[in-house]
């Protein structure tokens, strides 16, 4: 019996292991908590014309992506060639938050790789950022006709995640206004 | 002495010791727990009295406040629901930072201020304290921050 | 090109793992010379490619080819070369490639030193370390390959962690994995004896030096880590018992007792079953610790990035490994053990309460470390444990232990005449109890109680460990001929004497003070004058910084400039403290930049540490003492017998 003793304690380890491994409590998952619920909202000058604006009235009534971004993170490196390629097909318009990033790195990358973004608002300081709960860059919101969060993808997203999270979503958004 | 009684003597002497040893342990358990406590929740009263805990959220932007030369530093704690005055007096971890995700240790004061005897920031800055984030996550919707944080800019 | 060359020689490992694994296991059972010789060729071709993927990454690194995004993730093109080569193992993928290295190195090592074995055995042994490597390449491929692509690559790369920016650091990983993955050996060892159920003497004479060498490398790792917490992170704070720690510290405290056990079945033929629990323990410690570090589940200040499928994937890999070890110790273990008892005043009852008291001292940091996140799961409530915690239930079974040490390395295998040991005991008791009572008072003019026992426990081991070697230097002129057993046992037992008088001074004698200072003021701390003399702005490779110019005095006569940072590095913009400090052996000056307080004034922390280098240097002689052992003939003796 007593030989036995050790796989008990170990299995109630793993029990409590896996209960730990559980989603639900998953501190680092990070489920956007306004998931569901009206995106904050915010105005902040254009990275591009700071004496305009861009802010969340400008994107009412459409589906749209929202993409935090900013020069210093890879991942959105990644993610860039992507987001042109959503641009140019044109189903959905991408803002773009500027995140805790200088002016002149933000310009000089957008006119180095392209800009995929309808505006991008420059959130210096990174109290929009705070306000949307970014953890960190990447992030995209994607938004719905009344405003709404439908759906957050932290990292930077790609062909495959957009398929797989974001088009049945939209495709359901649509159909339930009609 | 016999050899029984001699056995039975070590035997009692190791018991009485793993005995205390064992108080000692729990008692020491029972001590250094430290609960995680929701900003909201201490200025409702809810916390552990006459106990240390640790409370965690972001540094309000423009709350940080220190009398020029001394080492005492005074700063807002927010769960983006209600804040709490943080005292410290000592240094401040390299990644304390306004707007960063901050877990600090002490007690509350008498004066509803939170007496810190340790800050603590993550050493990543693209991280944030599951704790914390965690906190946040229950209060964000209920409330538009932006004011609120406005209201304490100078 | 090179990254795939590398992504690809990992995929041929992973073919060669499951060759390694299955062939030899299979032919150790059914008795096929042919299969079992699959192992060694097998596990050495697996080195090589784990090599070449480990050099591709290492190439990638220094032609910083910021289109592999692991690279991107964590170089920069400024970055000096040295910290270019370390970067490689500074976040989750490239450590895993690294462990995987390490841990097929450690196979051929086995390889070669176990043709004397008989076949079968080695085949075994060797079967499992494959099936262990194949957990953590399939690992590595499936959730952490460090080769991905990032197309079209960045022009510059996201800078290492600061923190990671340290020469400390960059060599205490692959110490601790070696460690940590040597383990492995001694679990592949006892898996092999528990399959073959036949377990002897000789078995235990096999598995010592495997597992000695582990520790040693675990024992210098730990303090690596511990020295570089102390200058980088610590503000002086050398043992934080954090999870990350404690993950390292829980496998070394079990794998000391595994090597006491180890002895008593070697010399004895007893504690069979216990001494193949401690091998299967101490490598599932180094498996758990894994686990926790990179699956999140813990929080601490060192955790790796996190990512739950990763967790997921270690965790079924651990129930498999561990929960099959385990299910073949019941079954297996009962039928080894002998009925032969043992004399209460022998060496074998000093070791078997060594073993109990470090498996006491474990359970209690595993129960500190895992309690948030049982209490968690169970009610809800957040907590956390502090160290306080941790420092009592670590000191609680170690002081007796420490007192034990002494006599039992003196004590006899299976009879001690208790009139001898008596006479043995006597007069070091005595000097030890005299200086330990005097020494506080004269050097530092204070004691107490507690400081009293400890500076007598730490004087007590290193006398007790002294006496061999010097009677046998008496009468012989030299120490090296002595056998190499006893002289790694007694360099070791010296070094633990060191370690708990340093720790004991430390604690009760360091001096620290914050305080806000202005350029051209002085303040006092602990008898030493220091000044500010200015603060300047300097450059680095890849960062900014501002550096204070202290001066150091004590009694007006110069003691030492030293100058710390507070960095900012450009790509992170993150803030990093550079302590300085002044060591010496009895004793270190800290100085550490704090924040800007205005006005120009600055807060500062001034430490003055006795006898902290003993701390380390203990565990550095500790791991000699080590060395010393595994060099011992009886042990190369085995690699010839036939």
């Amino acid at each position: 019996m007593r030989y036995l003793f050790p796989i008990i304690a170990f299995g109630l380890l793993i029990g409590v292991f896996i209960k730990g491994l559980d989603p639900e409590r998953d501190l680092n998952a990070l489920p956007s908590p306004f998931l569901g619920k009206d995106a904050p909202a915010f105005d902040l000058p254009k990275l591009k014309n700071p004496s305009e604006r861009v802010s969340s009235s400008d994107y009412q009534g459409v589906v749209s992506l929202v993409n935090v971004w900013a020069t210093w993170c890879v991942g959105c490196r990644q993610e860039h060639e992507f987001l042109k390629s959503l641009a140019q097909e044109e189903s959905v318009p991408i803002y773009g938050i500027n995140w805790r990033d200088r002016r002149e790195d933000a310009l000089e990358w957008l006119d180095v790789l392209g800009d995929p973004y309808i505006a991008s608002g420059y959130d210096h300081d990174g109290r929009v950022g705070i306000d949307w709960g970014v953890y960190g860059a990447p992030e995209t919101f994607l938004i719905g006709k009344d405003g709404t969060v439908l759906y957050k993808h932290l990292g930077p997203l790609d062909r495959v995640r957009w398929n797989q999270d974001f088009l049945p979503l939209i495709q359901e958004e649509l159909e339930n206004i009609k | 002495m016999k050899p029984r009684q001699q056995r039975m003597l070590a035997v009692g002497l190791v018991a009485i010791g793993i005995g205390i040893g064992v108080a000692l342990t729990l008692t020491a358990f029972e001590e250094n727990m430290m609960f995680f406590i929701d900003i909201s929740d201490v200025n409702e009263g809810k916390y552990p009295a006459n106990r240390n805990f640790r409370v965690g959220g972001l540094v309000v932007e423009g709350s940080v406040e220190r009398e020029t030369g001394a080492l005492e530093i005074q700063f807002d704690l927010t769960d983006l629901n209600t804040e709490l005055t943080v005292i410290y007096s000592g240094i401040l971890p390299d990644l304390f930072r306004e707007g960063q995700g901050i877990v600090a240790h002490g007690r509350l004061g008498t004066d509803g201020r939170f007496i810190a005897d340790e800050v603590l920031a993550k050493h990543d800055e693209k991280y944030m304290p599951p704790e914390v984030a965690e906190s946040l996550k229950q209060y964000r919707p209920a409330v538009a921050p932006e004011t609120d944080m406005e209201a304490k800019q100078p | 090109m090179i990254p795939e060359i590398g992504h690809f020689a990992l995929i041929l490992a992973l073919g060669l793992a499951i060759c390694q694994s299955v062939l030899p296991l299979l032919g150790a059972h059914r008795g096929s010379t042919a299969m079992m010789a699959v192992a060694r060729p097998a596990a050495t071709a697996q080195f090589v490619f784990i090599l070449i993927a480990f050099v591709c990454l290492t190439w990638a690194f220094l032609d910083s080819d910021f289109s592999v995004l692991y690279v991107a993730n964590h170089s920069q093109l400024s970055l000096p070369t040295i910290y270019k080569i370390s970067a490689v193992w500074g976040a989750h993928e490239g450590s895993l490639l690294l462990w995987v290295l390490l841990l097929s190195g450690w196979t051929i090592l086995v390889c070669r030193y176990s043709r004397g074995l008989p076949a079968p055995f080695s085949s075994r042994v060797i079967g499992v370390l494959g099936i262990l490597s194949l957990g953590f390449l399939l690992f590595t491929l499936l959730t952490s390959n460090p080769f991905e692509r990032l197309i079209p690559a960045p022009a510059d790369g996201s800078d290492l962690n600061p923190l990671l920016q340290d020469p400390g650091l960059a060599i205490h990983p692959p110490i601790l994995y070696m460690g940590y993955v040597g383990f492995a050996v001694a679990f592949a060892f006892a898996i092999a004896a528990m399959i073959s159920g036949n377990l002897d003497q000789k078995w235990a004479r096999w598995t010592r030096p495997w597992t000695t060498a582990a520790w040693l490398f675990l024992t210098i790792g730990i303090a690596l880590g511990s020295w570089w917490a102390y200058y980088e992170l610590g503000w002086g704070g050398w043992w934080f018992w954090d999870p990350v720690e404690n993950a390292s510290f829980m496998p070394w405290l079990i794998g000391t007792a595994l090597i006491h056990s180890l002895a008593v079945t070697e010399k004895r033929g007893l504690f069979k079953s216990w001494t193949l629990l401690l091998a299967i323990s101490a490598f599932s410690l180094s498996l758990l610790g894994t686990f926790l570090v990179r699956s999140g589940i813990l929080i601490s200040v060192h955790a790796f990035a996190v990512d739950p499928e990763r967790g997921l994937f270690i965790l079924t890999f651990l129930s498999i490994v561990i929960g099959g070890a385990l299910i073949l110790y019941a079954w297996r273990a009962p039928g080894l053990d002998s009925e032969a008892g043992f004399k209460p005043l022998s060496r074998e009852t000093f070791l078997l309460l060594n073993n109990v008291l470090l498996v006491i001292a474990t359970i209690l940091i595993l129960g500190g470390t895992l309690a948030p996140l049982i209490v968690e799961v169970f009610t809800g409530e957040k907590i956390s444990v502090g160290p306080p915690y941790f420092d009592l239930a670590f000191i609680i079974p170690m002081l007796p232990l420490v007192f034990l040490v002494g006599i039992g390395m003196h004590t006899a295998w299976g009879m001690q005449a208790p009139s001898k040991l008596a006479q043995l005991i006597k007069k070091p008791a005595i000097v030890a109890i005299v200086l330990g009572i005097a020494l506080p008072f004269l050097i530092y003019g204070s004691s107490g109680a507690l400081l009293v026992v400890g500076v007598v426990a730490g004087i007590w081991i290193m006398i007790m460990a002294a006496i061999q070697p010097i009677g046998y230097w008496r009468k012989n002129g030299t120490i090296l001929s002595m056998p190499r057993g006893i002289l790694g046992m007694s360099i070791a037992h010296f070094g633990v004497g060191m370690f708990v008088f340093g720790v004991v001074i430390v604690s009760s004698f360091s001096i620290e003070a914050d305080r806000g200072l202005r350029p051209g003021e002085t303040v006092n701390v602990a008898g030493y004058d220091f000044t500010l003399k200015s603060l300047d702005d300097i450059r680095g490779p890849n960062y900014t910084a501002i550096e204070g110019n202290f001066e150091v005095r004590k009694n007006g006569a110069f003691i030492s400039d030293l100058r710390p940072q507070k960095r900012t590095y450009l790509v992170q913009q993150s803030p990093m403290t550079e302590a300085a400090i002044d060591a010496e052996l009895e004793r270190d000056i800290f100085v550490a930049l704090g924040d800007p307080l205005g006005d120009g004034a600055w807060s500062v922390r001034l430490q003055y540490k006795p006898m902290i280098r003993l701390i380390w240097l203990g565990a550095f002689v500790m791991a000699l003492g080590g060395i010393v052992a595994t060099s011992d003939r009886r042990y190369r003796a085995t690699g010839r017998e036939h």
